[in-house]
């Protein structure tokens, strides 16, 4: 066979889409691997900065391994790799008494959904005319619900397999902290609903675009890098931005950012939320009794989370990869790199955030969660419903 | 006598937790800003820094044997710390001092003295028991070994660990 006949294979439409989507998952899951011990790195650090610690600042290249003098400790960077390997070359030790199938089950339970939520959030706009989204779904919002509310079984299985009494504690807890917070979440998100008109979140994010971010009341409309050479219709474009439907819906679209913010922190168990794990109460909780690499399944699975939880964030609140002025990645295969920094860029800054409410947030009382997620976002989220399409009546009027 | 604390009325804005939260990210924050300009970090890098200096005088470090001012060692093998001591860490072989010797009076001392470090908990009751103020507890923490063996101080090891106690015991000496 000659190139031109393989070169004329390869770009045939379905074989296209096939070749390029398994590029995709293989680059986008190797990158999520290098992200999780990034953030457990990120973690450390935050965690000792806040509190006056060094954290970790001395696994670097091994000099002295290699004959050398000194041990360079490049600022602890050498952490990220002798993590995993510290997990992996553990034994893997299975108490006695578990239900084996399970036992080994659960942790993959865990680890699959974040990475299944990561399939249908845009990371970037197009590469190469390659769309920078491994499946654009029209349901793609309630196909994340729907993978995400998966992972309680993960914890509530390893929970009940571990047969002791401490993971079984956190295994209950993770499937009540989920009733009480998930119909929050699905509520707060139909208000966007409303606003964008679609479900797909490749469309939440060109209408974010259009008409600006969800979280931001005022957005110059039309705005373009040409118009700065053009004072008039600059202006023109920041006065045709201001209108007063987006100033009301600003307040509806905030409540829903906030709730389904917190409710992103209780279903990727972080702290103040995370009641199953519990290391002083519940000695790790559904966790306990796992090790080496089953317990860095769980870990995986709960910073791959995080990523997908804040990927889910920033794509459907903060414009997803967009940025103003900048162009998408039709304009060349430079913006469309641009644009895919620019989505690391803002999951980073969730990340960070939420590593910076771990840290400074005491864990919420049992019945404080549920007492928050029935009484306080659930009633909160459906009022907000009514008041999106209260403002959407009067203002379409 | 019972206390009674009177629960403090929360106004609204206490009620929703999100002030205080502000509140607690602004101090998390300062500190992080601080730390990253190197500042107020209170970590000590350990085997470059130590604390030495400001352990108290009753600081229970590794037990070790110490030897008079006359050079005489003050261990009369009477195996009363071998038996005390409580996750058995020691073993003595106790010896006849030979006619020629000048402590010849003394009659016994340890042959051999080992203390296996991995074992010792620094309970401090051999020196507690010692009639004759031979083992101290000194400020030595940091024993380590790559095995099993490598943690037995042997006499040898203890004597140097331990060096010379001046003025304790007298009962040995020439009368004047
Ligand atoms: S300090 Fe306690 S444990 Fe250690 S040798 Fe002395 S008696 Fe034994
Ligand atoms: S160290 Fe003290 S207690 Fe132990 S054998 Fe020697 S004299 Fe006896």
């Amino acid at each position: 066979m000659d190139t031109a006949l393989i070169l004329h294979f390869l770009t045939t439409p379905l074989v296209f889409l096939i070749w390029t989507t398994f590029l995709k998952t293989f680059i986008l899951l190797n990158v999520v691997l290098g992200v999780v011990s990034v953030t457990v790195f990120a973690e450390r650090k935050v965690s000792a900065f806040i509190q006056d610690r060094t954290g970790p600042n001395r696994v670097g290249i091994p000099m002295t391994l290699l004959g050398g003098k000194k041990d360079i400790p490049f600022w602890g960077l050498g952490q990220m790799i002798a993590d995993p390997v510290k997990l992996l070359t553990k034994e893997n030790f299975v108490p006695a008494g578990v239900n084996k199938f399970f036992f080994w089950l659960a942790p993959k339970l865990v680890l699959l959904p974040p990475l299944l939520v990561l399939a249908v959030l845009p990371f970037g706009s197009s590469l190469f005319g390659v769309e920078m989204t491994i499946a654009n779904i029209n349901a793609g919002v309630l196909f994340i619900f729907a993978v995400t509310s998966l992972s309680v079984y993960g914890i509530t299985i390893a929970g009940w397999a571990s047969n002791s009494k401490f993971p079984f504690i956190g295994g209950i807890r993770s499937s009540s902290q989920m009733i009480s917070y998930e119909l929050a979440l699905g509520l707060s998100i139909i208000p966007i609903f409303m606003v964008c008109g679609t479900l797909n979140i490749n469309e939440i994010i060109d209408w974010q675009i259009k008409n600006g971010w969800l979280v931001a009341p005022y957005w110059p409309h039309g705005f373009s890098l040409g118009q700065l050479l053009h004072p008039h219709d600059l202006i023109h474009s920041l006065v045709a931005g201001v209108s007063l439907e987006r100033f009301l819906l600003w307040i509806p679209l905030m409540i829903s950012f906030v709730i389904f913010l917190v409710s992103i922190f209780a279903e990727t168990n972080r702290l103040p939320f995370d009641l199953p794990e519990a290391e002083q109460e519940l000695v790790g909780g559904y966790h306990t009794e796992y090790s080496s690499m089953n317990f860095a399944s769980f870990f995986l699975g709960e910073y791959a989370a995080m990523f997908a939880g804040s990927g889910a964030i920033v794509s459907i609140f903060l414009g997803g990869w967009s940025l103003p002025i900048i162009p998408d990645g039709s304009q060349g295969w430079f913006w469309g790199l641009v644009n895919i920094g620019v989505w690391f860029a803002k999951v980073s800054v969730i990340l960070l955030f939420m590593i910076w409410i771990r840290w400074t947030l005491p864990r919420f009382r049992y019945d404080q969660l549920m007492k928050l997620g029935w009484l306080g976002f659930f009633p909160i989220a459906l009022f907000n419903i009514f008041l999106t399409a209260v403002i959407l009546a009067v203002v379409h009027h | 006598m019972a206390i009674v604390v009177n629960r403090p009325k929360l106004t609204t804005a206490e009620k929703f937790y999100l002030p205080a939260i502000f509140a607690g990210l602004a101090i998390t924050w300062k500190h992080l800003k601080r730390a990253l300009f190197n500042k107020g970090i209170v970590t000590m890098q350990y085997p470059e820094e130590k604390w030495d200096a400001n352990l108290p005088a009753w600081y229970r470090g590794a037990p070790t044997l110490v030897v008079d001012e006359n050079g005489r060692e003050k261990c009369v093998s009477c195996q009363l710390c071998e038996f005390i001591c409580p996750p058995r860490a020691i073993t003595i072989k106790p010896m006849e001092i030979p006619e020629n010797d000048p402590w010849r009076k003394v009659e016994k001392r340890p042959e051999a003295f080992d203390i296996d470090m991995a074992r010792c908990i620094y309970c401090g009751l051999c020196e507690e028991v010692c009639p004759e103020e031979a083992i101290f507890l000194r400020k030595d923490y940091s024993i380590t070994g790559l095995n099993r063996a490598e943690m037995v101080h042997d006499k040898e090891t203890l004597y140097k660990l331990g060096g010379v106690m001046k003025g304790l015991t007298f009962k040995w000496n020439e009368l004047k």
